[in-house]
């Protein structure tokens, strides 16, 4: 087999510190509102004492269960030993650290108290799973580097699948453990079932390998390296596959709850008369991140077609969004069942929500300092693609796998 | 952490700058008591006063970990106590925020350039403090049964 | 931080058995059995498991429209110097403001009843603002408390994901006057404490109540749920109580009777 030829990405000298001013803009955009919400408190969100995680927390989960399956597609070269994917890891492992970064960002620009960092850092509760994360996160980091070293060091080459098994099984802890955040809240119907974990493990292999094709796209375009019809047709497939699992759990997920006749409020609000919760899942979480990708990778002609993979690739990340938005903030939205038997007529001061459905709409700076974890994922991808060998010069089906047609015979 | 360095080594260049002047100020290092406070008529501190100025953040967080989670209030260690001694008077007699320019607690922490936080939550001037035990004296009564006389005269 | 929360899970036992008089015998040694503090003293020695702090309402006696439980809690605790942030919408605010306690109008569905009572951090026995929270921050005291350390807060709000009863509240903005009794900032978590500073100096009443039988209502008594002797336990002992979210098995140390 020929062998993986890694170059740095060699966009255009103007294109590519034209992008970098956006992503830094987008950083910087961020920060700023980062300080203001420090500054002022967090009464300039849409944030109350019943929505207590709003757009910000959105935009970090949905960045960490993303860099969680981004680091999928490494795993099934190293781990599952397929060939063809192997070029694609060394991206995998970079896009993994980046969106984890970003997503830490954000979580931790949104606490009351990020200047306590350190507190967090020093002093734990063992029992609290939010504590178990902040080990889960600061490990899944520091291995996917070791992870990347074994790839790019022929040292190191030997050590690539106990590492690479290792990341793959740290991975599957940390979305577990990021799922079980919500999972093991008894006071809030909409979180409390076990299904939940295995959810957020799938839909976490969508969006890590929804934007890493899109980052693949993008920067395999931008310096014209080819990308084989049939690595084109194996990510594709991969992606509606993991697709139609999220669709799948979302169904189990529903009906588990249905069957449990005490839920069954919380679902009729997902469901039926939540408004633009309702909307955001039927349109958002099932649509837009559904069916419609899957109908665009099962067609038998827009699939053959990057551009339509691509914009697969970003409904699919755009229903991410939907489905985080609805699961975060739609069951904060709905009252915490209380007095079972009773309609709750008056809950402190009128504005004080209880027993009826709490109002929330984000407030620009929330939204700003989610976009900017996100610029920070893209520009550490950005910097790390252009000064390091992560970007294998082709994927041109011969160069990848040239006897991948003559195998079945040999 | 890395705040405090700067402004030390700002504070050490500006030293360096200004020379005599500036060492004449540094001089009089702890002479930050005010004369309106109660603690100008005292002797000593809690603990002597080369001590406090020293250590007196050791003994405060211990004394708040006891407070926090032994539920032991009014020793003298801690911050209510600093407050209540080391807040200095306006002419008219009202009490002025200890970490206001130029009072106590933020004119050493100044010179020393070492942030002080206390402040974001703690009281700046000894307000609605009296629930101590002698108010609490005044206050028994029968757990339970009704209390009259509004306990607003006592805070 | 955690030994001090363990505590209390030792001395876990049913309490509405206890109320029924059932357990005497887990409190039977004399020392344990003690006359409310007479001449009040702030403490020198940290709190222990001898006692745990409860309270009860009897919903019969709470009444329409009062606020008293809550006015007082706010004078107590300087929640009353709370303002709302310029430019802050006047609702949304509401819901920003802290709250420790507040009252609650409830109707049966199915006879038309209408229900008042106060709801405030029921300082449950296995809370789960304590096991989820990352820093231990929130934590049980010895004598059945559940507070928040401040200097621990990071403001991460699981706690609030975590209580069932929106017991906790979030400070959204600057805080600029405070209590010496009560400090409170900025991007912490907080919640009702019984008054903590008042059990503390030795004075074991809380404003709440206080303020109820003030006016009139005796809906709340508060006490020492291990004192068998005590008014607590008398009044527990009157009427069958029950627990909000009884089903979640929290054992809440504030129990309520007619609901
Ligand atoms: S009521 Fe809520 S805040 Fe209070 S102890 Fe229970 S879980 Fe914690
Ligand atoms: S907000 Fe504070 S008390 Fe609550 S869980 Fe986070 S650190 Fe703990």
């Amino acid at each position: 087999m020929k062998r993986i030829v890694y170059r740095e990405w060699l966009v255009q000298p103007q294109r590519y510190w034209g992008l970098l001013a956006i992503l830094a803009a987008l950083v910087a955009v961020g920060g700023l509102s980062a300080l203001y919400m420090e500054h002022e408190g967090h009464w300039v969100t849409g944030m109350t004492n019943s929505v207590v995680w709003g757009t910000p927390h959105v935009f970090a989960v949905f960045l960490i269960i993303a860099a969680s399956g981004a680091l999928n597609v490494a795993s099934i070269g190293t781990v599952f030993d397929k060939k063809a994917y192997k070029p694609l890891a060394r991206l995998s492992g970079l896009l993994a650290v980046a969106l984890l970064i970003g997503g830490l960002l954000v979580l931790v620009l949104d606490l009351g108290r990020p200047d306590r960092l350190l507190v967090a850092m020093t002093t734990y509760n063992f029992s609290s799973i939010f504590a178990w994360n902040i080990f889960l996160y600061s490990g899944f980091a520091a291995i996917v580097i070791g992870y990347l070293w074994t790839m790019a060091e022929r040292k190191g080459n030997h050590l690539q699948k106990p590492v690479g098994t290792f990341a793959f099984l740290w991975r599957l802890a940390l979305t577990t453990g990021t799922g079980s955040i919500f999972g093991f809240l008894v006071g809030r119907e909409a979180y409390d079932a076990a299904i939940l974990a295995p959810m957020f493990v799938v839909m976490s292999f969508a969006y890590g390998l929804a934007v890493y094709m899109l980052v693949l796209f993008y920067t395999f375009d931008a310096d014209g390296r080819p990308i084989g019809p049939a690595m084109l047709k194996r990510l594709r497939n991969l992606l509606g596959l993991f697709v139609a699992a999220i669709l799948y759990f979302t169904l189990v997920y529903h009906l588990t709850k249905l069957y449990g006749a005490k839920h069954s409020d919380i679902e009729a609000f997902i469901l039926i008369n939540g408004g633009l919760y309702s909307a955001m899942f039927w349109v958002g979480w099932i649509l837009i991140g559904g069916l419609l990708p899957l109908g665009i990778i099962y067609h038998p002609e827009l699939n053959q077609q990057r551009d339509w993979i691509t914009t697969a690739c970003a409904l699919v990340i755009v229903g991410g969004f939907a489905a985080m938005y609805v699961i975060i903030v739609g069951s904060q939205a709905y009252p915490q069942e209380m007095f079972p038997g009773h309609n709750v007529i008056q809950f402190g001061a009128p504005g004080d929500v209880g027993g009826r459905i709490a109002p929330y709409s984000p407030s620009l700076p929330e939204i700003l300092l989610g976009i900017g974890g996100v610029g920070i994922a893209l520009l550490i991808t950005a910097v790390g693609v252009r000064v390091l060998q992560f970007l294998p010069e082709s994927l041109a089906d011969r160069d990848v796998d040239p006897h991948a047609s003559a195998r079945p015979a040999a | 952490m890395a705040t405090v360095m700067m402004k030390g080594v700002l504070l050490a260049s500006l030293v360096a700058t200004f020379g005599m002047g500036v060492v004449a100020q540094a001089e009089e290092v702890g002479d930050y008591v005010l004369p309106s406070s109660k603690a100008a008529s005292l002797e000593n501190c809690v603990e002597p006063t080369e001590y406090m100025r020293r250590n007196h953040f050791e003994l405060i967080r211990h004394q708040r970990d006891q407070t926090v989670y032994g539920g032991i209030r009014g020793s003298d260690h801690g911050i209510s106590g600093c407050v209540s001694c080391h807040v200095g008077y306006d002419d008219k007699g009202a009490p002025v925020e200890i970490d206001g320019k130029g009072q106590f607690c933020q004119s050493c922490h100044e010179y020393a350039a070492v942030e002080l936080n206390c402040f974001d939550c703690h009281a700046t001037v000894p307000t609605g403090e009296a629930w101590n035990h002698e108010v609490a004296a005044a206050h028994a009564h029968l757990p339970g049964a009704a209390k009259t006389g509004p306990t607003s005269a006592e805070r | 931080m955690n030994h001090e929360t363990e505590s209390m899970n030792q001395g876990r036992r049913d309490f509405l058995g206890a109320a029924a008089g059932v357990s005497a015998a887990a409190v039977a040694p004399g020392m344990f059995l003690h006359t409310p503090v007479a001449n009040a003293a702030a403490r020198t020695e940290p709190v222990t498991d001898m006692h745990r702090w409860g309270l009860l309402v009897d919903t019969s006696k709470c009444a329409d429209g009062c606020t008293a439980c809550v006015d007082a809690c706010d004078t107590e605790n300087g929640l009353n110097l709370q303002s709302k942030p310029l430019g802050d919408d006047k609702l949304k605010w509401q819901n920003q403001r802290s709250t420790w306690i507040r009252k609650v109008k409830l109707q049966d569905n199915l006879t038309g009843n209408v229900t008042n009572l106060p709801l405030m951090c029921q300082h449950c026995e296995h809370p789960p603002c304590v096991d989820v929270c990352p820093t231990g921050a929130s934590f049980k005291r010895a004598d059945g408390i559940v507070m928040v350390d401040r200097h621990t807060c990071i403001g991460c709000r699981y706690c609030m994901m975590a209580c069932p009863y929106k017991a906790r509240s979030f400070i959204h903005e600057q805080v600029d006057q405070k209590l010496t009794r009560a400090p409170r900032g900025k991007g912490c978590v907080e919640s009702c404490t019984f008054c903590v500073h008042r059990l503390d100096s030795g004075d074991i009443s809380t404003a709440c109540a206080d303020a109820c039988s003030a006016e009139g209502h005796q809906a709340l008594v508060f006490g020492d749920l291990k004192d068998p002797t005590g008014p607590l336990r008398q009044a527990l002992a009157k009427a069958p109580s029950r627990q909000i979210r009884q089903d979640l098995g929290l054992n809440t140390g504030v129990r309520y009777t007619g609901l």
